[in-house]
């Protein structure tokens, strides 16, 4: 291919939610990881600090010696808002509601999926999924166990 | 450190769609602090220019409004933590000037927010939250506060009703304020009734954006004897914290930690408490933000804050009277001019010269400024 000689800039992070606002990022490696079907922190191997969102660093040990985990199980829901305005860019996926799930160690910021709001109700257990979005972007979502 | 007081204070009227750029506006508050104040150009030693600049298509805009003001050749310096940005302003003046480095700062917010559509807006607002990791997620200040509100409703047992009352009660004194965007009265139905923003704020829940300045004047207790200053006004706690921009990294959702930390750190400073308050500006960006702050800043207890409002504690004639300008519901809220707003109506009734919204003889008051949703809190504590 034409392209092989030149050093492609990785640009993965584009990839992430409706709108990304970040191309070039350390922890584009969350992008493949969602690809193939999952959710993922990163821990540093030092100190043992769980992150989500994932980080390429440290800030207690100053170390970039992380290692990725899985978000798996259920989280609480501790609170949750539906939207009836967006954000340029965002029109077309009105109404929509984002959350916050409690794992415990860590919470996860992001949309709610295929639950009625009307169904939400906080502390209920919800899990965390890998979601496609039209024109080859990709999140996740959060929906019953 | 020497004794740091408030000498000047002024505003422009804040307005949809200012007409004219924003070195014109920020004169308009400057003028009006420089006639309060009643001193010259040369008396002032340095200036903290402050507003969020994504809205600004000039680069750097200290140097262009110093400019425009007359105070070159004097050091300027440039302010920024979003809603928050002129009360850090403040607090760097007061460092400053405590500091003996000058012996006056002026603090000079602006914002001019009509360049832009409402739905820009929007936008910009939002990334002033976790831009990798939310923003994607389509998220917008409105929506970020509605968490805080669904989280506090749920856990406190209080309704959308007495969040409505918040705004029926900002509404009151816009009317009386000549300097606020919405001067109409509100009724409590037109506040249940209004559309849903993000479920569970309304559009009456929701401050509105407006262009503006403010201008805060403070000076050393050696200047102010050298001027002859009849009435200062005293910088007595000066608080500020920080908290993690994502809302993954938050442990509480039906208060704000900045808001805590601040005020605790601002009453330490001044040797007063909560109870000893007789005024209070707090940044209502939303109605429940308001909420919230009476109990991030002790004048109720947890899950309280419904008592107050719904006893009008918090109305002119009650123990507690906050945001008796109208607040940033009715007065509008020009991101870097909000806080130096605050200030000035805390400065005026601590002087007896804020009118027909005069408290009852005030010799404390506190004002309370949000920069994000509970990403950075100044609480300042003004006595007399």
């Amino acid at each position: 291919m034409a392209g092989k000689e030149k050093k492609e800039k990785d640009l993965r992070f584009k990839k992430f939610g409706t709108v990304s606002f970040t191309a070039v990022t350390k922890v584009n490696d969350f992008i493949d990881k969602l690809e193939a079907g999952q959710v993922s922190g990163t821990r540093c191997k030092k100190c043992g600090l769980a992150f989500f969102p994932p980080r390429a660093d440290c800030h207690q040990c100053l170390t970039s010696d992380m290692e990725w985990f899985p978000v798996t199980g259920t989280g609480k829901l501790v609170t949750y808002s539906q939207l009836m305005y967006a954000p340029v860019g965002f029109n077309e996926d009105l109404p929509y509601a984002i959350a916050v799930l409690d794992y415990g160690d860590y919470k996860v910021f992001g949309r709610i999926g295929n639950v009625p709001l009307e169904e939400l109700t906080i502390g209920m257990a919800m899990k965390t999924e890998v979601n496609r979005l039209p024109g080859g972007q990709i999140n996740y979502v959060f929906n019953r166990p | 450190m020497g004794k740091v007081a408030i000498i000047g204070v002024g505003q422009s009227a804040f307005v949809r769609g200012y007409e004219g750029s924003i070195r014109e506006l920020a004169f308009e508050a400057f003028k009006d602090a420089m006639s309060d104040a009643k001193i010259a150009n040369s008396d002032i030693g340095a200036t903290v220019i402050c507003s969020a600049p994504e809205y600004d298509k000039q680069r750097s805009p200290a140097g262009v409004i110093a400019e425009y003001c007359g105070l070159t050749p004097q050091p300027t310096f440039y302010a920024e933590t979003l809603c928050s940005s002129s009360s850090t302003g403040l607090k760097l003046a007061y460092s400053l000037v405590a500091s003996g480095l000058h012996d006056s700062v002026m603090v000079l917010g602006f914002q001019k927010m009509s360049e832009i559509s409402s739905a820009e807006s929007q936008e910009r607002m939002g990334r002033g939250a976790d831009i990798q990791w939310e923003s994607p997620f389509g998220t917008m200040m409105p929506a970020y506060y509605a968490m805080y509100a669904r989280a506090y409703l749920n856990h406190y047992g209080v309704t959308e009703e007495d969040l409505a009352l918040i705004r029926v009660k900002a509404a009151t004194y816009g009317q009386i304020n000549e300097k606020a965007v919405y001067r109409k009265g509100v009724e409590l139905q037109q506040c249940l009734t209004a559309d849903p923003v993000a479920s569970p704020l309304k559009v009456m829940d929701c401050c509105a954006n407006a262009d503006g300045s403010s201008c805060v004047i403070v000076a050393s207790e050696q200047k102010v004897k050298d001027l002859g200053v009849k009435k200062p006004v005293w910088i007595m706690g000066v608080g500020a914290a920080s908290a993690p921009v994502n809302m993954a990294g938050r442990d509480l959702f039906t208060g704000l930690r900045v808001a805590q930390m601040a005020g605790q750190q601002a009453y330490k400073m001044a040797g007063i408490g909560p109870k000893d308050i007789n005024v209070a500006e707090v940044h209502d960006c939303f109605t429940i933000a308001e909420m919230m702050a009476y109990e991030n800043l002790g004048f109720a207890e947890p899950g309280q804050g419904k008592e107050l409002i719904r006893a009008k504690a918090t109305y002119r004639e009650g123990h507690i009277p906050v945001n008796v300008d109208g607040g940033l519901l009715s007065k509008g809220h020009p991101i870097g001019a909000t806080g130096g707003s605050q200030i000035r109506t805390v400065v005026l009734q601590l002087r007896g010269e804020a009118g027909a919204m005069q408290v009852k003889d005030p010799q404390f008051g506190l004002v309370h400024n949000i920069g994000g949703v509970g990403l950075y809190g100044n609480v300042t504590i003004l006595g007399r």
